[in-house]
């Protein structure tokens, strides 16, 4: 029986690693179904994965080194127990050697993963190393309810060119809900806000995830590699409707996403007369 | 040579803990014996069985988010019976309120106060050798302060919502304002107000187990003397003493912005659900701050001393001195001294500075190391043991195997890029349920069969021990692992219907195992209560020492009576000394008078 249980506390690891071994091929992985499937739909999305894989190596290298060890010793230390061998245990109270080697090559390892991930993190999250293009201004603000995403674009000038978006709500601004459009190949700034409770917002095509906090403004920048509909949706608990505040972000071409904007506004600004509405949109 | 005959037999008893009295005869009351007793080892057992019980509760809140992840929207058994009007369904409120309710019981009902109050409680005086805690009536009080919390958050699944849902975190302004959700409302309020008395109960068992371990302890019994079960209390009273009234101010800033309108946490001008705007001038990062500041510590504090726990139980079946007992008593402690400067890793998301998620981040990461100290230490002590594979044992091993993998997938959620990703999606649920089940728990599961003679004079059933091993650690695998590859499916955490995002709509089939591999696991600790009330009165009955084990706890009568012990315990050594070449069995009682050799001095008692 005691043979049993060593094997039975070997089953499980490797179960577990055939289990992430297959995950891929079975769809049980990174999400696919966005434009670019399983690869990261952003430059940033990318590193993070690579990040990530690199974290995988480590820790599985550790959790395949440790099992081993620990199934090493449960079968030594059954047979230990077998009938005729009556020594006693290892009388050992450790080893100075082994604690000063185990706890060294931990620790450098430690630290160079915390080391080696600052500069993702920063090129996400601190201002000073937002890519170049985002210095332009955001394209929206995002603002968070329950249980929707409102999204405020600028408006657009004479030429038809989208005007810079201000702080403020302004009479020209153009809105919709749960529709964020960006263009695409090109990094693009929103400023995320919550109305009443936290949101987060979250791309996991993109990788991106930031929570909407009331009372803050928050600049959160991502890049598209391809166009297409990707899923936007909230990542912390905001109510009974958490679940459903799904929408979408659309990535498209600049030409294409002056032309939402171009349709927006039309729209937007319709007062009913088909002639007039054209020149309202561009007039006002 | 002893000081105490370890095989004098105890005679069977069935439960009059005073028949032992010894010293002073204490006969009380039935009210002070079994109520309101200030004996520690009936309030450890207290403790015990009402925290077994909420287990069951908490558990069935758990199956009831199961069910509806793998049979979402179809009428639910038995929870289903609540909701007649609505068909049988989980609603998506109610959803919320399972999610926050089975967290808010594992966590303040279950895992809490099962380790500090039922094991603390009952081993501590007995470890180190002391008639009973230092402040008894303190320590009564600090049991009878919980069922307040018990009623409270009972109270709380009795108004508007069912129960509290925003969350076991409660972020403001879900939690702050009664219009924002369902449960938002005096539900809310009698959770918070639950909260607070759970907070004074665990304070009160901290300055007790601190005292006691400080100036209780039996003559010879140093510090470095100390089980590392002792340790690992102490160094948890620290970490809770000071950790825990950051979370009860927090609480009740909360309670009065809900009450009296003060906005601590809440910005100006937010109107929900066509309310009044508010006054303003709070920020509700400030409550993750706070309880972040409490929380983080606790994770510490729901598992260090099942690590102090899981070391005596591993060097006693493995009939091996614990591997690097100072190694082992250092890294606890680092872990309890980083534990406070990690907390902002649960916020790296949330919109704090930046710089501070690289520090934490650093700090985070360096906290797996002292972790990865004691797994290697852990196994360093099976190493060349001759192992008995009892049912504590089983549990002890599942321990280090499963902490493993809690504690590495802990690494990428530190890795802040990483965690953008992976920050509250299913990986953080597939994480801390291996290290508060995975660990934590299978590590009471352990130490119930190895002090349970001790608490009752009787052996509990190996065969059931076993067989509820084996279902829970399948049950458990079969349900969490494959979190881990739900979360880097990008599947968030707390959402009633998963699958109507086309992205995550393909994993419904892997959550309908899960819950299966749920259902056997949850359904497998009842033969946990069985075995456990059962044994409690059919029990083989045991002596005072049938794990051969060196710890002072043993030579006390089993179950000892008022004052523990027949008279003073000494301690002459180690607790870990198993299987020394110059002895003649393979254990050594700490209370074993050393045979004196020729030309020595009469042995030192106390003091070095």
């Amino acid at each position: 029986m005691k043979r049993f249980w060593c094997l039975f506390f070997m089953f499980w690891p490797i179960a577990a690693f055939v289990l992430c071994w297959i995950a891929p091929d079975m769809n049980w992985w990174y999400p696919s179904n966005g434009p670019t499937g399983m690869i990261a739909a952003s430059p940033l999305g990318k590193k993070i994965d690579s990040l990530f894989y690199m974290i995988l190596y480590i820790t599985t290298a550790t959790f395949i080194g440790t099992q081993v060890a620990l199934g090493y010793v449960l079968f030594k230390g059954a047979a230990a127990t077998d009938e005729g061998n009556t020594s006693k245990a290892w009388y050992s109270h450790g080893s100075h050697n082994l604690e000063v080697i185990w706890t060294v090559v931990p620790a450098c390892v430690l630290l160079f993963i915390a080391l080696y991930q600052m500069d993702v993190w920063a090129e996400y999250r601190v201002k000073t190393s937002f890519p170049q293009e985002t210095k332009r201004g955001a394209i929206a603000e995002v603002t968070a309810r329950q249980f929707e995403w409102r999204i405020r674009y600028p408006g657009l000038d004479k030429d038809g060119q989208p005007l810079p978006l201000m702080p403020k709500p302004q009479p020209t601004d153009l809105y919709t809900v749960n529709d964020l459009h960006a263009p695409v190949g090109t990094p693009v700034m929103i400023i995320l806000q919550s109305g009443v409770v936290q949101h987060s917002f979250f791309l996991p095509e993109l990788r991106i995830k930031q929570d909407a906090v009331p009372g803050l403004d928050i600049p959160v920048w991502f890049e598209a590699d391809k166009s297409g509909n990707y899923t936007l949706l909230c990542a912390e608990l905001c109510g009974w409707g958490h679940y459903k505040m799904k929408a979408r972000m659309v990535a498209e071409p600049e030409d294409q996403y002056l032309e939402f904007l171009r349709n927006l506004s039309k729209s937007q600004n319709y007062d009913g007369v088909p002639d007039a509405a054209t020149e309202v949109a561009a007039g006002e | 040579m002893s000081t105490v005959n370890p095989a004098i037999e105890t005679s069977p008893d069935h439960g009059h803990a005073d028949d032992h009295g010894h010293g002073h005869e204490h006969h009380g009351s039935f009210i002070s014996t079994y109520v309101f007793s200030t004996d520690h080892k009936m309030i450890g057992k207290q403790f015990l069985i009402t925290t077994l019980l909420c287990l069951f509760a908490g558990g069935a809140l758990a199956l009831g988010v199961r069910w509806q992840l793998a049979f979402r929207w179809e009428a639910m058994p038995f929870f289903g019976m609540l909701f007649k009007a609505e068909g049988g369904q989980i609603s998506p409120e109610f959803y919320t309120m399972l999610v926050t309710m089975h967290a808010t019981v594992m966590i303040f009902l279950v895992i809490i106060p099962i380790l500090a109050g039922a094991f603390g409680n009952f081993l501590i005086p007995l470890m180190i050798g002391a008639d009973d805690m230092a402040f008894p009536i303190l320590n009564m009080l600090s049991y009878w302060f919980m069922w307040p919390a018990i009623f409270s958050f009972g109270a709380s699944f009795f108004c508007a919502g069912y129960g509290s849902a925003s969350g076991w975190t409660t972020y403001p302004l879900l939690s702050a304002l009664p219009e924002a959700a369902p449960g938002s409302g005096h539900a809310q309020t009698f959770w918070l107000i639950g909260l607070t008395f759970i907070g004074f109960s665990s304070m009160m068992g901290s300055i007790n187990y601190m005292t006691t371990i400080i100036n209780m302890r039996a003559p010879g019994m140093t510090l470095f003397r100390m089980p590392l079960t002792i340790w690992s209390m102490l160094i948890t009273a620290i970490l809770q003493s000071f950790a825990l009234p950051v979370l009860t101010a927090a609480g009740f800033m909360l309670v009065t912005d809900r009450m009296l309108g003060t906005c601590f946490f809440i910005p100006s001008g937010v109107v929900v659900n066509d309310t009044a705007p508010t006054v303003g001038g709070g920020q509700p990062l400030l409550w993750q701050h706070l309880f972040w500041f409490y929380s983080h510590p606790a994770v510490y504090i729901m598992l260090l001393p099942a690590m102090g726990m899981v070391s005596d139980m591993l060097a006693c079946m493995s009939r091996k001195p614990i591997f690097g007992y100072k190694p082992m008593v250092y890294s606890m402690a680092a872990i309890a001294g980083l534990g406070f400067i990690v907390w902002g890793h649960h916020m790296f998301i949330s919109g704090m500075n930046p710089a501070l998620g690289m520090t934490f981040m650093v700090s985070t990461v360096m906290i797996a190391l002292p972790s990865a100290v004691k797994v290697f230490n852990w196994i360093g002590t099976m190493w060349g043991g001759r192992l008995v594979f009892n049912t504590v044992m089983l549990n002890c091993i599942a321990f280090v195997s499963l902490f493993i993998v809690g504690g590495l997938s802990g690494i990428f959620m530190a890795a802040v890029p990483v965690d953008i990703y992976i920050h509250d999606t299913y990986f953080i649920v597939a994480h801390f349920h291996y290290v508060l089940f995975g660990a934590t728990l299978f590590g009471c599961f352990g130490a119930i069969p190895f002090w349970f003679p001790k608490m009752y004079g009787r052996m509990m059933s190996e065969r059931l021990g076993k067989i509820h091993f084996f279902l829970t650690f399948i049950g458990f695998n079969g349900t969490f692992f494959p979190m881990h590859l739900l979360g880097v499916s990008g599947m968030p955490r707390r959402y009633a219907d998963p699958y109507q995002h086309e992205y995550l709509s393909h994993l419904l089939p892997m959550n309908k195992v899960m819950t299966c591999f749920a259902i056997l696991m949850g359904f497998a600790q009842l033969i946990l209560l069985f075995n456990f009330f059962y044994s409690r009165s059919f029990g083989k009955p045991s002596g005072r020492n049938p794990w051969n084990a060196n710890g002072l706890e043993w030579t006390a009568p089993s179950p000892p009576g008022h004052g523990n012990f027949e008279s003073v315990p000494i301690c002459y050594r180690g607790p870990y000394e198993y299987s020394d070449p110059n002895h003649s069995e393979d254990f050594w009682l700490q209370t074993d008078r050393p045979a004196p050799k020729s030309g020595d001095t009469p042995p030192v008692i106390a003091g070095h």
